[in-house]
């Protein structure tokens, strides 16, 4: 099960320098996790533009600064909007650094949709990572765009009648491609050297690039802060999740599950899901059969 | 290997300590982290690999390679989260109730 054939980056040759310390998440926070890499791969000439949101309230902490890059905090809609307006500014200083947009999935799929859609649309070159812990969990564990089905928030809590959320998730990296996006690629926390590799390949691509990584969070997702690298590895595992890339109008799976795994440990591990009947499981089963079945079938 | 046991600016005591207006140095950091943890992962070095798990996988960026190639935590800014000792494969990290 090769992830990535020409894996480039490791462990072993990203640069041993921090760009992101000393922040305030919460103890085993996957979101965390994937900022630190992809800023390693990144490098100090990134500029960062991050929305309300989790990363945001943890690193600008005042007097604290965890970012060692230049970062700023943006309204909330228009994450994208202030990303390409830096990158308009560094290509009119002749500086060839990056402009690199960190939101979370509320900050991407509902709140900032339109001003990422425009952004994609004119074509400037900065890179979007979308990290995706599945609600609003800086406000408290709302339901957002990217909450998969059965999963419990704060509003849309399980009861007798409706157990937790009844939509299943956005198709946020499908939406983001049918725009004609230079790169795109879904990741996983559980595949780290896949994940870098695709920020190395965002950070080389001509034009706007979009990154989705799953992130597990322990505090909304109720699962033990230990638990945050082996829950990601096993959603794609099973096939919840996927590792798919978006290339010269080509989509292209990077890793196919044994759909026949059983999602029950999975979600079992999570207070968010552990309301859940059989009926419901099945339905998440029926929910990913459709969806691999279309993926196999137009992306191959 | 730069930037490991990043040390805390010095205590703020004056107006004139704090960062003006709304925009911050960078790594300006006032203080520590390790008041979170109830448990402390330490690395039994004789039997470390040096494989790099540990070090990639702490979102905290709070596991580094010392001098002599030995990994080494920063137990000021570790949170405990024990996804190092969790992730390693050769159980070389154990979670340690920690005594204040």
């Amino acid at each position: 099960m090769t992830i990535n054939k020409s894996i480039q980056l490791n462990a072993r040759n990203i640069t041993s320098d921090e760009y992101f310390y000393g922040h305030k998440a919460c103890g085993g926070c996957g979101e965390s996790l994937a900022l630190r890499l992809a800023l390693k791969v990144l490098g100090e000439e990134a500029y960062l533009s991050l929305p309300a949101g989790c990363m945001a309230a943890v690193s600008f902490i005042y007097p604290n600064m965890a970012f060692k890059n230049n970062a700023i905090i943006t309204p909330f809609a228009s994450t994208a909007a202030v990303a390409t307006g830096v990158a308009a500014g560094l290509k009119a200083l002749h500086k060839d650094h990056l402009s690199v947009a960190f939101a979370g999935d509320g900050g991407t799929a509902d709140i900032g949709i339109q001003a990422l859609s425009g952004a994609i649309d004119r074509g400037e070159k900065f890179i979007y990572i979308c990290t995706d812990n599945e609600a609003y969990m800086n406000t408290g564990i709302q339901k957002s765009g990217l909450t998969p089905f059965g999963a419990s928030t704060t509003t849309t809590p399980a009861g007798k009648v409706i157990r937790g959320n009844i939509k299943p998730k956005k198709n946020m990296f499908e939406i983001v491609a049918a725009h004609g996006i230079k790169y795109a690629a879904t990741a996983s926390v559980g595949y780290l050297e896949d994940f870098m590799n695709k920020v190395q390949k965002a950070k080389e691509a001509d034009g706007p690039a979009y990154i989705h990584v799953f992130s597990p969070c322990p505090t909304g997702w109720g699962h033990e802060s230990d638990q945050t690298i082996a829950l990601a590895k096993e959603v794609v595992d099973n096939g919840l999740w996927y590792l798919a890339e978006y290339e010269n109008g080509r989509f292209r799976l990077n890793k196919k599950p044994d759909l026949s795994n059983d999602v029950r440990p999975y979600l079992k591990g999570q207070a968010r899901f552990r309301h859940l009947k059989d009926e419901d499981i099945e339905n998440i089963e029926a929910l990913r059969g459709e969806k691999w079945a279309q993926m196999l079938a137009e992306w191959q | 290997m730069k930037n490991f046991k990043r040390v805390p600016v010095p205590t703020l005591t004056s107006l004139s300590d704090y960062p003006l207006g709304s925009s911050c140095k960078s790594f300006h950091i006032t203080d520590q982290n390790s008041g979170w943890r109830v448990f402390m992962p330490v690395i039994h070095l004789d039997q470390c690999v040096s494989c790099y798990r540990c070090y990639l996988v702490c979102p905290e960026g709070a596991i580094h390679q010392n001098e002599d190639q030995k990994f080494e935590i920063d137990y000021d800014y570790c949170k405990g989260c024990g996804i190092c000792a969790n992730e390693c494969k050769i159980k070389a990290i154990s979670m340690v109730k920690e005594e204040k």
